[in-house]
């Protein structure tokens, strides 16, 4: 039977990790990730799980301690934020290029400096080019099912690609919901068994991992990983319509709120789409037609579905918590770029919101709503909310 | 357990334990040698080894895509994070284990090999916690003092008065002006290791070390002269000469620390001035044209001579005295 708990998300990607029982656990802590490895090593302490932790000295040593175990056949996890995930980063890449599924949990916050402990994107989008899959979260509940998810998609004979779950610091990590969760044998049934592939254990087959390409091989292994990328849509949906049937929730590439009839498409990451989508209720109250599209994944950029979805709308808000000091800002880029070839092209707009955790409100969702009604988007004006000027 | 003579013969005769020939490391560089007298003696014991290699001449010269000159399980990582590899792996080994994934007679040697530049400066930290965490894991450091694969510039274990292209000797400053970093004693003060300093001028003395690494219920820590014969300027035919040499001017004092007691295993009665160890290779050249050359010379010889003294002591107030009784661990 389902079990509804009153949880944070936190506990929740925790919870679906005590479920999966990995092999290895290698993490440090940094708020707000915190808590999913303190709540996890109770469950090494009582012996809930057998998993073999790990408690490294730095995120470093947890990525580069994951990515040993990976080769080695197992089932590794992490979890980090912020400056922790800026410190993997060397081995962030290393991970996705030795094509290992590791999953990882990333409690959204923002990059120093100055320090900050809250909620913004900058962490996970310094990594969107590093060959991970990145998975967002809205709530508890989807930072659970995605994490159960993970191995499913990561681990495909297609795809064997690191998985990042992305569900906002604080904001979702400390908030407390009601989750729904699944049984233990259901998960692990929903899981499987790992198909090791080349594990380095196999000492009667012995592999090499991590050797030196020079310019005659490095290029044909970067094209491999982006064509293993391009796989990631398909084994997504049939993950996630596998996960349904255990569920009842069913996930796809982008989260449609409202949409079929919108004149007005907002599109934002994570935990600000759940303020959006209150804001839509009350915008089509007054009879405007307006919708969300919300990414559930943003890497691999599911450009086809962007095209489909936004072909002939009025307008398009991209809500951004992360600038790109310089440039657009990396969900604005991403959705602008995909518009360049569709039929008939919305105005589109870039809003930059939230970061280090500063509030964004119905009535900031409503001030970027009401410029596209108005006609006022300019597509190479980037516009902030919230902020002081 | 003894060694397995007939075996070792075997291997030896073979060449090719862990590590084949055909690899693009220069003509008489010292650290294949390390490499071969490690895998060979944990074989000889019955181990099957699995190896991490941090990012260096060693790793670059082994497994240039798409050949590789290890015929046993190999991961390269990165530069600085070889600790904290294995350590992945050799956890992920008594995960498997306690599944029944993994016969449980089966024995694993997990080596992580590393040369001074990711060993003494890049990679402490890494190494430090993997340490700290009891891994069962021996780390040796090919050390050549200085970062050689990327062309000779100084690295914390380079030693005073060298001549490096970072730390040059010039006309007013004599080379490396800093003594090595004592990397030994800095892995010993981990209480819950068995650190060892090895010289290809005894391997006997090299293979039971390893030996008792293999025996020793957590992590070790080896230190292996390593000549690098390209840039300490010296013959390729002069890796194991220089490495005697460094034993017998106490360069190199061969000893161990197991737990915290001190052991010299070989106890030089006459050693030679340090000053021959200096002259027999190139990159103390510059310097011995140096006015302040004699005065540098001195300065090394005073440290020399004070940390052999300094370790006889220990031996002495270490005996039968573990600062730690053996490292246990619990399952989790």
């Amino acid at each position: 039977m389902p079990l509804k708990q009153a949880i944070t998300g936190a506990e929740a990607v925790a919870y679906a990790m005590k479920q999966i029982n990995p092999d290895v656990v290698a993490a440090y802590p940094i708020t707000p990730q915190t808590p999913v490895v303190e709540y996890f090593a109770k469950y090494v302490a009582d012996g809930v799980v057998d998993t073999e932790m790990i408690p490294v000295e730095s995120e470093h040593s947890a990525m580069s301690a994951v990515v040993g175990a990976a080769a080695s056949g197992a089932r590794a996890f992490t979890a980090t934020a912020s400056a922790g995930l800026a410190l993997m980063h060397e081995i962030v890449f290393i991970a996705a290029s030795l094509r290992l599924p590791i999953v990882m949990a990333v409690a959204n916050r923002a990059l120093s400096g100055p320090l900050n402990i809250h909620c913004d994107h900058s962490d996970a989008m310094a990594e969107r080019d590093s060959g991970w899959i990145q998975l967002w979260a809205e709530n508890a509940q989807e930072a659970y099912d995605f994490t159960v998810m993970a191995y499913k998609i990561a681990e495909h004979k297609d795809v064997r690609l690191p998985v990042m779950v992305n569900f906002d610091g604080f904001i979702i990590s400390h908030g407390v919901e009601v989750v729904e969760t699944l049984d233990d044998e259901l998960v692990k049934d929903f899981i499987g068994k790992q198909i090791k592939m080349y594990p380095l254990l196999d000492t009667s087959n012995p592999v090499t991992y991590g050797s030196i390409d020079m310019y005659d091989y490095y290029f044909e292994h970067k094209r491999q990983q982006v064509e293993a990328m391009k796989y990631v849509p398909k084994v997504f949906k049939e993950v996630a319509e596998e996960f349904a049937k255990i569920s009842g929730r069913k996930y796809d590439l982008i989260d449609e709120y409202m949409l079929d009839d919108a004149e007005y498409i907002m599109i934002a990451l994570g935990s600000t789409a759940g303020t959006i989508k209150h804001t839509i209720n009350e915008l089509r109250k007054e009879g405007k037609k307006v919708g969300l599209l919300k990414p559930w994944i943003f890497r691999p950029f599911p450009k086809v579905e962007y095209q489909r979805l936004l072909n002939g709308r009025k307008a398009v808000v991209v809500l951004d918590r992360s600038a790109s000091f310089g440039a657009e800002a990396p969900l604005y880029q991403s959705v602008k770029s995909a518009l360049y070839e569709i039929a008939v092209k919305p105005q589109i707009g870039s809003y930059v919101y939230g970061l280090g955790g500063r509030d964004i409100t119905p009535t900031h969702i409503q001030q970027a709503f009401e410029d596209a009604f108005k006609g006022d988007l300019i597509v190479d004006e980037e516009r902030y909310l919230g902020l002081r000027e | 357990m003894p060694l397995n003579a007939i075996e070792l013969a075997k291997l030896f005769h073979d060449k090719n334990p862990g590590i084949t020939s055909g690899h693009r490391l220069c003509p008489g560089c010292a650290a294949p040698t390390i490499v071969k007298l490690a895998l060979m003696t944990a074989i000889a014991n019955g181990y099957e080894p699995v190896v991490g290699l941090a990012t260096g001449c060693l790793e670059v010269s082994t497994t240039i895509f798409p050949y590789t000159a290890w015929n046993v399980p190999y991961i390269h990582n990165a530069f600085e994070n070889v600790s904290a590899t294995i350590s992945g792996v050799e956890t992920a080994f008594r995960a498997a284990k306690k599944r029944g994934e993994i016969p449980a007679d089966k024995k694993l040697a997990f080596f992580a090999f590393g040369g001074d530049g990711g060993t003494y400066d890049i990679g402490v930290q890494s190494l430090s916690g993997a340490v700290e965490r009891g891994h069962k894991f021996i780390y040796i450091v090919y050390d050549n003092e200085g970062y050689m694969n990327t062309g000779n510039q100084r690295s914390g274990s380079t030693p005073l008065g060298s001549d490096t292209t970072t730390a040059p000797v010039g006309k007013k400053v004599p080379g490396k002006v800093q003594l090595k970093k004592n990397i030994a004693e800095i892995m010993a003060a981990h209480e819950n290791i068995y650190v060892a300093t090895v010289a290809l001028a005894d391997t006997t003395d090299f293979m039971k070390k390893i030996e008792k690494a293999l025996e020793f219920d957590g992590p070790s820590f080896i230190v292996a002269h390593s000549a690098c014969v390209r840039f300490w300027r010296v013959g390729d035919d002069q890796a194991v000469e220089t490495s005697k040499l460094a034993v017998d001017t106490l360069y190199w004092p061969l000893y161990e620390v197991e737990r915290g007691v001190y052991k010299v295993t070989k106890k030089i009665k006459d050693p030679k001035p340090v000053a021959d160890y200096i002259k027999s290779q190139g990159r103390f050249k510059p310097l011995l044209s140096r006015p302040d050359a004699e005065e540098i010379i001195d300065d090394l010889q005073q440290y020399v001579t004070a940390r052999y003294e300094r370790l006889l002591a220990l031996e002495e107030m270490t005996k039968d005295n573990p600062i730690r009784g053996p490292w246990t661990k619990k399952d989790a």
